[in-house]
C-alpha cells in the first residue's frame, strides 16, 4: 500500500511538471526557440503571486486571474521584441539571449529578494485536509486541485490549438511558415501568441509549485527548466499529451527515488531521463526522432 | 584519420596568393612570448592579491575559450561545462586525498574529463541546438547529485584540499600562479593549432554551412565529438586549477551554472568565433567583476545584459568591430586570398568565409 500511495502521489506531481514543460514544448514546437529562461519567468510568476496576495489580500485561487494575463501579455511582449530579433538572426542567438536572460533574471531576483525560500499559502483547509482512503494513502487536495488544473490547462491548449482561428494559424505557421505567410498570415503576431500560451501556462505552473512547495530564485532552472525539459524528452519532444506523459513518469520515478531515500528524488527522476535518451531518444510517444 | 576528403583540382593560377594572413604575424607570436614571460615573473614582482585575481581571470580566460570552441566553431552551445569545472576539481581532489600532489594531479585531472566526455557527448549528442543545450546542463546537475552521495568525498558540503600541509603559503601562491598560467597558455595554444589543422578547416566549414560541410564530405559528428572532448578536458583542467587556488572543494560551488554563464557572456562580448574573442572578454569580464564586487550578483546581471546586446546587436563581439576596421588577426587561422598583390577591400579581398558568405545567416 505504500507503493500504491507513491505512485498515487507521483502521478499527481507529474500534473505540476507538465504545466512546467507544456510551454516549452509548445514554444519549441511553433518557433524552434528553447526558452532557457522558461524557469526562471515561472520564479517570476510566482513572486508577481505572492505580491498581489501581499497587497490586495485577494484570496489565494483568485491570484491565478491576475498573473496568468500579466505573464501572458509579458511572452508576447518579450516574443516581439527581445525573442523575435534574436530568432531574426539565428538559433544560436536566441539559446544566448535567453540564457542571458535566465542568469539575469535569477540574479536580479537574488538580488532583490534574497536567496530566501517563500511559499504561497493556501489557507489551511486545502493544504492540510487530504483525501485518506485506508491508512497508508493521503493524498493532499491541493495535489488534486492542480493536477485538475494540469488536465483542464492541458485540454484547453489543446481545443485552442485545434478548434481556435488562432490555433489554426499556430498550426499553420509551425508547418510552414512561408506557406503561411503567403497566405497572409503575420507569423510575428503568431509567435507572439504561442508565447502567451506558453508564459501563461508555465505561469499557471511557478503558482501552483509556490503551493505545492517553496520558491526560491535558483528554483527557477535547478527545478523548473531541468524537470520540464526532462518531462519533455521523456514524452516525446512535440507533443501535448506527451507532455503530461512525461511529467507523470518523471513525478513516479522522482517519489520512488524519494521512498528508498529522501535524497534520491531529483536524481531518480534525471536516471530515467538518461534512460529514456539512451533507449528511445524520441521520447515515449513519438513515432519517429523529431530531434 | 582524415576529416575532410583532400581536394582534387589544383589549378595553377598565378596572379592569386593564399596567405594565413594579411601582415606578417611573425611579431604577434614574438609579443605574445614576451607577455607569457613577464606574466611568469609576476610572482617576484606582485604581492598575492594581484596573482591570486590574476589566476581567477585565467580560469576565465581558459573556460572561454573552450566555450568559444565549442560554440563558435563547432555550433554546440553547451549550458552545462560546469560538469567538467566540477569533475577536474573532484579528479584533483579525490587524487590529493590518496597522497598524490595536486599539482602531480592536475594533468591526470584533464585527461580524465577528456576521457569523462566520451560517454556524456554519447548521451547528449542525440539532441540537436536546444535541446542539446539544457541537456548537457542536465547531466551536469545530475552529476552533483552522484557526487553528493558519496560521503567519503565531502557528500554535499564539500571538503578541504589536502596535499598542501605545512606548505610554505608564498610558494604555494606562486606555484598555483604558474599551474593556472601553464594551463591558459596551453589551452590557447591547442586551441590556436587545433583550428590550423584540418579539423579547424572542417569546423569552419561547419560554422559557415552545415549542410554545405556535410554534403563536401566533412565528418561533421567526428568533429564535434573531437571538440567535445577538448573542451571537456580544457574545462577540467580549469577546474583542476580552481580546487587548487580555492583549497577546497565544494559541489555546488563547482557545479555552478555560474562557470557557463561566465564563460558563455566574456566569449559573446569578446567575440564568438575568434581567439582574440575570450581574450578580451575576459578583460572586460575582470573589471567588471573586480568593479562591482561589493555588489553581489550585479555583476552578473551587467554581463548578462551586455550579452543579450552584443548577441543582438554587435553579433562579432567587441573583437569583431577591431577585425572590422584594421583585418587584425593576433592568431590566424583561416586563409586569405590576394589577387596580384591587391590587399585591400574594394577588390573584395578579405577571409574567404566572408568572400563567400554563408547562407542562412
Amino acid at each position: 500500500m505504500v507503493w500504491v500511495n507513491v505512485i498515487i502521489q507521483g502521478v499527481l506531481t507529474g500534473g505540476l511538471y507538465a504545466l512546467f514543460a507544456s510551454g516549452l514544448s509548445l514554444m519549441f514546437g511553433v518557433m524552434k526557440v528553447v526558452n532557457l529562461a522558461h524557469g526562471d519567468l515561472a520564479v517570476v510568476a510566482g513572486y508577481i503571486a505572492i505580491g498581489i496576495i501581499f497587497v490586495t489580500h485577494v484570496p489565494v485561487l483568485l491570484s491565478f486571474v491576475i498573473v496568468v494575463p500579466v505573464m501572458a501579455a509579458l511572452g508576447y511582449a518579450l516574443q516581439r521584441t527581445l525573442i523575435q530579433s534574436a530568432l531574426d538572426r539565428s538559433v544560436l542567438t536566441t539559446l544566448i539571449v535567453t540564457f542571458g536572460l535566465s542568469v539575469v533574471i535569477e540574479n536580479g531576483l537574488l538580488q532583490f529578494f534574497s536567496a530566501n525560500t517563500r511559499g504561497i499559502g493556501v489557507g489551511l483547509s486545502l493544504v492540510t485536509a487530504s483525501w485518506n482512503i485506508g491508512s497508508q494513502i493521503q493524498i493532499a487536495y491541493l495535489l488534486i486541485v492542480i493536477f485538475a488544473t494540469a488536465v483542464v490547462a492541458l485540454l484547453g491548449l489543446q481545443f485552442f490549438l485545434s478548434r481556435s482561428k488562432y490555433g489554426r494559424l499556430i498550426r499553420a505557421v509551425a508547418d510552414d511558415r512561408e506557406a503561411a505567410q503567403l497566405s497572409g498570415a503575420d507569423y510575428r503576431h503568431v509567435f507572439g501568441i504561442a508565447a502567451a500560451l506558453a508564459f501563461g501556462t508555465v505561469a499557471l505552473g511557478g503558482v501552483a509549485y509556490g503551493m505545492y512547495s517553496q520558491l526560491a530564485p535558483t528554483t527557477g532552472t535547478d527545478t523548473i527548466l531541468l524537470y520540464a525539459f526532462a518531462a519533455v524528452v521523456i514524452g516525446g519532444l512535440g507533443s501535448l499529451w506527451g507532455t503530461l506523459l512525461g511529467g507523470v513518469v518523471l513525478g513516479v520515478a522522482q517519489q520512488i527515488g524519494a521512498q528508498i531515500n529522501f535524497s534520491y528524488e531529483a536524481l531518480a527522476g534525471y536516471l530515467v531521463f538518461l534512460a529514456v535518451l539512451v533507449v528511445r531518444p524520441e521520447g515515449l510517444t513519438s513515432r519517429k526522432a523529431q530531434s | 584519420m582524415s576529416l575532410a576528403t583532400e581536394s582534387t583540382a589544383t589549378r595553377p593560377v598565378p596572379d592569386f596568393r593564399v596567405t594565413r594572413s594579411q601582415r606578417n604575424v611573425v611579431w604577434t607570436g614574438i609579443v605574445a612570448l614576451v607577455i607569457v614571460a613577464v606574466l611568469a615573473y609576476f610572482p617576484y614582482i606582485f604581492y598575492a592579491g594581484t596573482t591570486t585575481i590574476l589566476v581567477q581571470a585565467f580560469i576565465v580566460l581558459t573556460l572561454a575559450s573552450m566555450w568559444n570552441l565549442l560554440a563558435g566553431y563547432a555550433g554546440l552551445i553547451s549550458v552545462g561545462q560546469q560538469a567538467f569545472v566540477g569533475l577536474g576539481a573532484y579528479f584533483v581532489l579525490i587524487l590529493a586525498i590518496n597522497g598524490v600532489s595536486p599539482f602531480a594531479a592536475l594533468p591526470v585531472a584533464v585527461i580524465g574529463c577528456g576521457v569523462a566526455a566520451l560517454p556524456l557527448w554519447w548521451l547528449v549528442s542525440r539532441l540537436r541546438s536546444g535541446y542539446f543545450a539544457i541537456a548537457t546542463w542536465v547531466l551536469a546537475a545530475t552529476l552533483l547529485l552522484i557526487i553528493e552521495r558519496f560521503s567519503s568525498i565531502g557528500g554535499g558540503t564539500g571538503m578541504a584540499l589536502p596535499g598542501f600541509t605545512g606548505a610554505n603559503p608564498v610558494l604555494l601562491t606562486a606555484d598555483t600562479y604558474w599551474a593556472a598560467l601553464a594551463v591558459t597558455v596551453a589551452a590557447l595554444v591547442s586551441i590556436y593549432l587545433l583550428l590550423r589543422s584540418r579539423l579547424g578547416l572542417v569546423l569552419t566549414a561547419i560554422r559557415d554551412d552545415e549542410v554545405a560541410a556535410r554534403s563536401s564530405g566533412a565528418r561533421v559528428g567526428l568533429a564535434r565529438l573531437l571538440v567535445f572532448l577538448v573542451a571537456g578536458a580544457g574545462c577540467g583542467a580549469a577546474g583542476a586549477v580552481l580546487a587548487i587556488s580555492q583549497l577546497q572543494v565544494q559541489p555546488s560551488a563547482v557545479f555552478s551554472v555560474q562557470w557557463t554563464a561566465e564563460m558563455a557572456f566574456a566569449t559573446i562580448i569578446g567575440g564568438l568565433g575568434t581567439i582574440e574573442g575570450p581574450i578580451i572578454g575576459t578583460a572586460v569580464y575582470m573589471v567588471l567583476q573586480q568593479t562591482l564586487a561589493s555588489y553581489n550578483a550585479w555583476y552578473l546581471i551587467i554581463l548578462g545584459l551586455v550579452a543579450i546586446v552584443v548577441a543582438l546587436f554587435a553579433r562579432r563581439g567587441l573583437w569583431g568591430l577591431v577585425d572590422e576596421r584594421l583585418h587584425l588577426r593576433l592568431f590566424p587561422t583561416g586563409y586569405w586570398l590576394r589577387y596580384n598583390g591587391v590587399t585591400d577591400q574594394r577588390s573584395g579581398v578579405g577571409p574567404l568565409s566572408r568572400m563567400f558568405p554563408p547562407r542562412n545567416r
